[in-house]
């Protein structure tokens, strides 16, 4: 029998990938949800008022995402690592990076993009100024890939060790600090009339850049914790 | 090459070689960076403007030196752990990582010491105060994930990859708080811009920075010595060593 093409085999990742997460849609929504509730716990902390809340908005809502990509991150590959699937991916004859990159892609599907459709309410809950509105959503969109592609490092590396929570948080909060810079930097750029793109642009490069190595080390960490 | 190198993979040679290493390392450690700090703290002369408090800086500037050149080099002992597997390089990671972390945090709280007095604060969100303050998590995570596998080998290999991937983001985490620090405010603070110093200030500096060079090189040498003895602790070379050195000290 000939194997697949790498190509089949992305899809064929994906798309199981996609299959396993709709039958429990709980698993993509909690996160969502999380990032909705302590979005709007920020302005019963702070005080309603819009001027304190709007400075406030970008950085809020990014933190939320970084802290609901931590809270979501144990679907990656927990259930494949116990029931075995794991271990017969590193057994396929296509490149476990391959493999790494569509199951990213598939938490990017499943956590960033809604993110970046919840990103409009999110803003209104915070009374973002109408000007720094596209630029969030130009950010979460062209950074939730590198959260996600993070992430993934992340939960392979502590995907046998059966308690990642906090752990995983202590190792990947440090990483995610120049995405953070950046994407609530190109808002407040936004924010005070200048432009956003230089940082957005940075930031879309440096997504490519994580989607290009990232896959690379979850396949050796997966291998790590495989045996 | 590889002949010559094979004999140091036997973690046995390894442990005897860094034996006859360590007092001489270590003794350089003592005098070099003794008489860079009696130098630097009794005889150098106080600064025009920051009196006698300026004197921190033989602890201070190493420590951050070495903060970051430690890591550089627990990257690469991750590198040569990966490609070759050799386990020494595993061990040397657990040896390597807590040495950098003591010296970033040194480099930490020896500023904060310093900034109170000059600059009226602990600590300021200056690019380069926290990309430090970032350099000592990242030792935290490898540390943590190391410590996190019951099993020492994949502990190493996991905490390898981590280390691995912290060196491609040191730069951009970098170049991205620098970036940050100055859209946010103007320079109301800069950390020391090397100033063009005093010959009678520099060369005890310089002392302090070779003296903690060996400082750093003899933890590390002991405490991969440790490693070893506890990864081969069932090895009969280990029982025959910690033997024979139990007897020394008896007769003694």
């Amino acid at each position: 029998m000939k194997p697949a093409s790498n190509w089949q085999a992305l899809r064929t990742v994906m798309q199981r990938d996609l299959m396993v997460v709709m039958r429990r849609r709980s698993d993509v929504l909690n996160p969502l949800l999380f990032v909705l509730m302590v979005v709007s716990l920020f302005p019963l902390a702070v005080g309603p008022g819009p001027d304190i809340l709007g400075r406030m908005a970008a950085g809020v809502i990014w933190v939320a995402a970084l802290l609901s990509a931590l809270l979501g991150s144990e679907r990656l590959f927990r259930e494949d690592f116990l029931d075995g699937t794991l271990e017969q991916l590193t057994l396929q004859p296509q490149p476990l990076a391959l493999l790494s990159f569509a199951k990213i892609m598939v938490h990017w599907l499943l956590s960033g993009l809604p993110l970046v459709i919840l990103a409009p309410l999110c803003a209104l809950l915070l009374k973002l100024p109408l000007e720094g509105w596209l630029a969030l959503i130009a950010t979460l969109a062209v950074g939730t890939p590198i959260l996600s592609a993070v992430t993934a490092i992340g939960a392979a590396l502590t995907v046998s060790l059966g308690r990642g929570g906090a752990l995983l948080s202590l190792l990947l909060l440090p990483l995610f600090i120049p995405l953070l810079i950046f994407a609530t930097g190109a808002v407040e750029a936004a924010l005070v009339g200048t432009d956003a793109w230089p940082q957005v642009l940075l930031l879309a490069g440096l997504s490519l850049l994580t989607l290009l190595l990232a896959p690379f080390a979850v396949a050796a960490s997966i291998r790590v914790s495989v045996h | 090459m590889w002949r010559w190198l094979h004999p140091y993979a036997k973690p046995e040679v390894v442990y005897h070689l860094l034996g006859r290493w360590l007092p001489w390392v270590a003794g350089a450690a003592a005098l070099i960076l003794g008489g860079g700090l009696v130098w630097g703290i009794l005889f150098a002369p106080a600064d025009y403007q920051q009196g006698d408090s300026y004197r921190i800086i033989f602890i201070h500037v190493p420590a951050a030196m070495f903060s970051m050149s430690v890591y550089v080099g627990l990257a690469i002992t991750a590198l040569i752990g990966r490609v070759w597997q050799l386990k020494m390089a595993d061990w040397a990671l657990a040896a390597i990582a807590p040495v950098g972390a003591v010296f970033t945090f040194i480099a930490l709280f020896t500023g904060a010491v310093w900034g109170k007095p000059m600059w009226g604060t602990w600590w300021e969100w200056d690019a380069r105060l926290t990309s430090q303050l970032i350099l000592l998590f990242l030792y935290i995570g490898v540390l943590a994930l190391y410590h996190a596998f019951s099993d020492n080998r994949t502990g190493a290999k996991a905490a390898g990859i981590l280390a691995l991937v912290g060196v491609i983001n040191i730069p951009i985490i970098r170049y991205s708080v620098e970036w940050w620090n100055t859209l946010h405010q103007g320079a109301t603070l800069t950390v020391f811009e090397r100033p063009p110093m005093a010959n009678s200030m520099l060369f005890p500096l310089l002392t302090c920075i070779l003296g903690f060079a060996f400082l750093a090189a003899a933890l590390i040498f002991h405490r991969m010595r440790n490693e070893i003895l506890r990864q081969e602790l069932h090895r009969p070379w280990v029982k025959a060593e910690l033997g024979e050195t139990s007897k020394q000290t008896e007769a003694v």
